[in-house]
């Protein structure tokens, strides 16, 4: 075999053995979108319910809650929680997510804010690390199928900064940037505020025209005060919990797409090596034939 | 009278929906009971068992770890930080899990873990019972 063809032949072996993990992690990645998505609709419930009993009491609570406090107006350190992916081959999913962050930072900044970084996931870690930029917290190994005790862990740290006095380190404003799973093609970085909260106080009509009515006048056990102390952390750990559910949905999302264009692209570049290695082979025999008549001739002119 | 619409949720998941005749559940004030037509109610609730008993008569008990619930119009939404029904309690390793959170000892951490594992196999030994008294009926 002439070294032109084996060269031919080991190349397609290795993007064929290429192309059965892409093939794999492609459909990997489909079945999971699902049970991400089946996880995001089983915590849609709670979501729904927790708005409701927050706006019922924060309309019943006249004082000022500080997690509510939207009027402070000298703000002097914004929290950023980034949540990317633990693992790469996901397209875009990770670098997007940061893009946007990048650019919340540069918004907040020229408000003259200090951006304090949480991270979720080994890639935004990684990003910042290389850049040599402080992080206040990191979580990682989840990212693929958060569970409720992750949320907690990292609502509760939000929320602790938030308490801290602003000279021991404490932020002011806490935002979060996640990839939300508008449908199996779309997922868009997506940013908001998590701290201050600020509740939607519908007003009686509006709530009517929504289908809703206005809230009934609940009685609060033990008080309005506390019951929405009770609530809001809850609310946070909520918020965190549905971004980190629909940051994995659209994870896997992107990871399919990548692994989807991975698996196109070697089954081309397969088609093309065969057809030169088909060439190569031809023209191999070609030139056998051609040597074995010219050798032929020579003899039967020199007989 | 009526009856209540009653949907019992935690964080992730939903554990329990259907109509119910009766709810009683465990407050930080202490136990409430809910029946048709009560006034809306919006409060926070200790770990503690669930009780709701159905239209058909059945009663479901679910241990419920720190939440709350809230009434209005005869809906009851039940929203647990993590919860489970009798059912899937599994009563060996509930007794174990309270052994061991006996023997942690006496932090914050300890007491709370203690109390979960105690209101669990409340649950669970209540719902063997129930399931017993099926048995021999």
């Amino acid at each position: 075999m002439g070294s032109q063809l084996r060269v031919f032949r080991r190349r397609i072996k290795s993007v064929q053995a290429t192309k059965k993990i892409t093939k794999a992690m492609e459909l990997i990645a489909s079945s999971r979108i699902v049970k991400a998505q089946q996880r995001v609709d089983a915590a849609s419930p709670y979501t729904r319910e927790l708005i409701r009993a927050i706006s019922a009491a924060a309309s019943t609570h006249t004082g000022n809650h500080p997690l509510l406090d939207t009027n402070v107006v000298d703000r002097k350190r914004a929290a950023v929680l980034v949540i990317t992916s633990d693992r790469g081959l996901a397209g875009g999913y990770s670098s997007s997510a940061i893009k946007e962050a990048e650019q919340l930072s540069v918004l907040l900044s020229s408000q003259g804010l200090e951006i304090v970084p949480f991270l979720v996931g080994r890639k935004a870690v990684g990003y910042y690390k290389f850049r040599g930029r402080a992080i206040r917290a990191s979580w990682t190994g989840f990212t693929d199928q958060p569970q409720v005790e992750n949320a907690k862990e990292i609502a509760a740290s939000l929320i602790e900064a938030f308490h801290q006095p602003l000279n021991e380190g404490g932020v002011d404003e806490i935002h979060i940037v996640y990839t939300n799973f508008e449908s199996m093609v779309t997922q868009k970085p997506v940013v908001r505020r998590i701290l201050p909260l600020e509740v939607q106080e519908k007003t009686a009509a509006e709530a009517t025209a929504a289908g809703q009515g206005p809230f009934p006048l609940y009685s609060f056990e033990p008080s309005a005060k506390a019951v929405l102390d009770a609530l809001l952390p809850k609310y946070v750990e909520n918020l965190v919990y549905t971004s980190l559910l629909l940051s994995a949905a659209s994870e896997h999302a992107a990871r399919r797409r990548a692994m989807k264009a991975a698996t196109d692209n070697a089954e081309d570049l397969i088609k093309n090596l065969s057809r030169q290695a088909n060439q190569a082979r031809q023209a191999e025999i070609t030139q056998e034939i051609s040597e074995i008549v010219g050798g032929a001739d020579a003899l039967s002119a020199s007989a | 009278m009526g009856e209540l619409n009653v949907t019992l949720v935690a964080v992730d998941r939903k554990i329990w929906s259907g109509t119910a005749s009766r709810v009683i559940a465990r407050t930080l004030d202490g136990e409430i009971g809910i029946l048709p037509q009560h006034e809306p109610v919006l409060a926070l609730l200790d770990d503690s068992p669930v009780r709701i008993t159905t239209t058909s008569g059945d009663v479901i008990e679910a241990a419920v770890h720190g939440g709350f619930f809230a009434v209005d119009h005869d809906n009851v939404s039940i929203l647990a930080d993590s919860a489970e029904l009798g059912g899937e309690i599994d009563v060996v390793r509930a007794r174990e899990a309270l052994e061991r959170a006996k023997a942690a000892g006496d932090d914050d951490a300890a007491r709370a873990a203690q109390e979960r594992a105690e209101t669990r196999l409340k649950v669970a030994l209540n719902e063997q019972r129930h399931a017993g008294d099926a048995r021999h009926a």
